[in-house]
């Protein structure tokens, strides 16, 4: 039976994620910042089999928090087996525009947050030669788009960084999967119309993400389709790209 | 009209709504949109008429309050959030050995749908509605109340919002007593029967010793052939011997992928396809083992085939009619859809029992109900008002959860209760079918 941690375990896809995992009877540590709500998804996870569930209210934009988490957690769950970091906010890009403190905050929450807690999550990995590393950036990172530059920005840093941990690590045997979903229908767009055939529901997102994970994929496109949308997209040449309204 | 998100399964009538979806039972109650003024709970949009829509109002989307809350393997009380698809419970219970005590035609329902409309299913000469299940719920009120509601605790709110329709406030979760089961399977006798009286003789013959009981009726035939059908009965395979709790195997997971430009029933396709399901069986009782989701839900196999009504949409019916002379205005009801030629592929009738429900608008009574769905054309209306005079004449009811066009004076008569359950209404509630038959009553 697998040990899981979650952070960002109240988010949309995290919860179904972890639901896939409670069948499969998994042990989980769960992190989140509202611990009403982590109550209210811990509960859940038991009835549907999760084997323990342990929780963890911490906001993770207080990155000196985040070795007293993953101490919490290891001792919880000494022989961690995936660790899914899945927290993150969708900035308004207009505000961000405005408001030099609105586009820091979201680099810091999208991005420095998960490089702070994954620099030592990849050292504890890399020192027990198991492990997995699931993190969920966005295709927003693939190409920088005027209506959404600074959460681009932030995921498209992650993925290099991530591109680098996975370099590194696959050398002690420890797994680095980059999931790349499209639009999903969740709280976190929920200001959006959410319809139409580019929208995904967080149930078949979190399937791709448990897959990815068994098969060890390196990066993942959710759903698949846009693998070719991104290509496509990242194929346009700069000179037409930016006379272009995306 | 493009498709809202929010709409109801027979796509008719079609408004546009917007939704506040809810995440969490712990989160206060939004308040209404800009430019609209009351809120109504809807779930996953499996109500045939308008007791899901709120024209000019705001709906808020439960689907994502479907957490566990807690599940007693050995007691199987459940308590669970509103959203939750009746889907998602038999996937946890039933390798545990625990079903709903309730099912209704389809599993793709929520918890709270199920309580709101109280609905019912073919064991309900055994069980009665969901609503006799309910041990309690969680209820908040506009004015920020928060609410337990059990048969003894606010007994009068339990009362009203169970069959309520959504209309007394927000349910967060419910508790909900399971039935015991020794697997998956149903040992399902089907029996062809050449008429209507037949049809009553098998039902008076069956209710006693099958569990589950129900009829599919060809509606197209007249005369001698005049409810014609089969007759299915079912009780629960003891042990769990032969059998093991496998996979469903006969879900084709088949989904109609668009709307077509038209209907596709209309008075040929459903002669044939009648003419067809009525030959298919050629014994005169057929006995085997079935899964349960094939006998509970068999249209579920078809994602959206409500699509097949074509872009209008459909218009169900469902009456109740008690007595012996309920008997009777049945058999004048076929008469006359099968006259009018325009009613759907499949007709269900069964035979409800005298289990009271705690739901004070709740529909079923003792007696025989029929449900059958119309293509919306311009006469059916006429036609469903010829079949509410009938319903009337004896004193019968006729189901909110499918209606779309009832009369004010046919809803007043089929519940007389209306006027104390409108007491109980959240004044920061409604929905578009309240306001068509109950009005302003306040």
């Amino acid at each position: 039976m697998k040990q899981i941690m979650i952070i960002g375990a109240t988010s949309a896809i995290a919860q179904s994620v972890a639901r896939l995992f409670a069948t499969r009877r998994a042990s989980m540590f769960l992190v989140a910042r509202n611990p009403e709500r982590l109550a209210v998804v811990a509960d859940d996870l038991r009835a549907r089999g999760a084997a323990a569930v342990h929780c963890f209210a911490a906001d993770l934009a207080e990155h000196d928090r985040h070795t007293e988490i993953l101490d919490a957690a290891w001792a919880n769950l000494p022989a961690m087996d995936i660790v899914l970091v899945a927290h993150g906010i969708l900035p308004d890009q207009s505000q961000c525009q405005a408001s030099v403190s609105d586009t820091m905050h979201a680099l810091d929450v999208n991005f420095l947050s998960v490089v702070s807690l994954l620099t030592p999550l990849a050292n504890r990995f890399e020192a027990n030669k198991h492990g997995t590393l699931a993190v969920i950036s966005s295709v927003a990172g693939d190409r920088g788009r005027q209506s959404n530059y600074v959460y681009g920005a932030a995921k498209s840093g992650l993925d290099a960084f991530l591109q680098g941990l996975r370099n590194r690590l696959s050398k002690a045997g420890v797994h680095v999967v980059t999931v790349k979903p499209g639009f999903v229908a969740t709280p976190m767009t929920a200001h959006l119309p959410q319809q139409g055939p580019l929208w995904a529901q967080p149930d078949d997102v979190a399937e791709g993400i448990v897959k990815a994970i068994d098969k060890q994929k390196d990066v993942v496109y959710l759903p698949g389709f846009w693998a070719l949308i991104m290509l496509i997209i990242r194929l346009i040449p700069e000179r037409i790209f930016k006379r272009l309204s995306l | 009209m493009a498709d809202s998100i929010y709409t109801s399964w027979g796509r008719y009538p079609q408004i546009r709504q917007q939704g506040i979806p809810l995440q969490w039972r712990s989160d206060p109650l939004p308040t209404a949109l800009p430019d609209t003024d009351r809120l109504l709970p809807y779930g996953n949009g499996r109500s045939y008429g308008d007791v899901c829509l709120n024209r000019g109002g705001t709906v808020l989307d439960t689907r994502q309050l479907d957490h566990i809350i807690s599940f007693d393997p050995e007691t199987g009380v459940l308590r669970c959030e509103s959203g939750m698809l009746l889907a998602d419970v038999l996937r946890l219970v039933v390798p545990m050995d625990w079903l709903l005590p309730v099912s209704p035609g389809t599993r793709f329902a929520t918890i709270g749908g199920a309580l709101a409309n109280d609905v019912h299913g073919k064991n309900h000469h055994r069980a009665g509605t969901f609503g006799c299940h309910v041990r309690s719920f969680e209820l908040i009120r506009s004015d920020g109340s928060r609410r337990v509601c059990t048969p003894t605790e606010n007994s009068e709110l339990f009362s009203a919002t169970i069959g309520g329709l959504g209309l007394t406030g927000l349910v967060t979760w419910v508790e909900l007593q399971l039935r015991r089961i020794d697997g998956p399977m149903l040992h399902e006798e089907s029996i062809k029967f050449a008429n209507l009286d037949e049809f009553f003789q098998l039902s008076d013959a069956s209710d006693e010793g099958f569990e589950y009981t129900v009829a599919w009726v060809d509606c197209v035939s007249r005369d001698d052939a005049l409810g014609r059908g089969f007759f299915a009965r079912a009780n629960h395979v003891p042990a769990r011997a032969s059998v093991s709790a496998s996979a469903y195997p006969g879900s084709a997971g088949f989904n109609l992928p668009f709307t077509p430009p038209l209907s596709l029933v209309n008075r040929w396709s459903l002669k044939a396809f009648n003419t067809l399901y009525y030959s298919r069986q050629q014994q005169n009782r057929v006995v085997r083992n079935v899964h349960y989701q094939g006998f509970f839900y068999p249209l579920d196999s078809i994602g959206s085939w409500n699509r097949i009504y074509g872009p209008k949409g459909m218009l169900q019916y469902q009456c109740a009619l008690p007595g012996a002379d309920g008997r009777e205005v049945m058999r004048e009801m076929l008469r006359t859809i099968a006259l009018a030629g325009n009613g759907s592929f499949l007709a269900v009738l069964k035979i409800f029992g005298d289990k009271p429900s705690p739901g004070m608008l709740s529909f079923p009574r003792p007696g025989v109900t029929l449900a059958l769905d119309f293509p919306n054309q311009p006469d059916v209306f006429r036609l469903l008002d010829r079949l509410d005079d009938m319903t009337r004449s004896v004193g019968g009811a006729v189901y909110p959860a499918k209606d779309a066009r009832m009369s004010s004076e046919s809803f007043r008569s089929y519940f007389p209760g209306w006027k104390e359950f409108s007491h109980y209404i959240d004044p920061g509630f409604s929905s578009s079918f309240w306001r068509r038959v109950g009005g302003e009553v306040l």
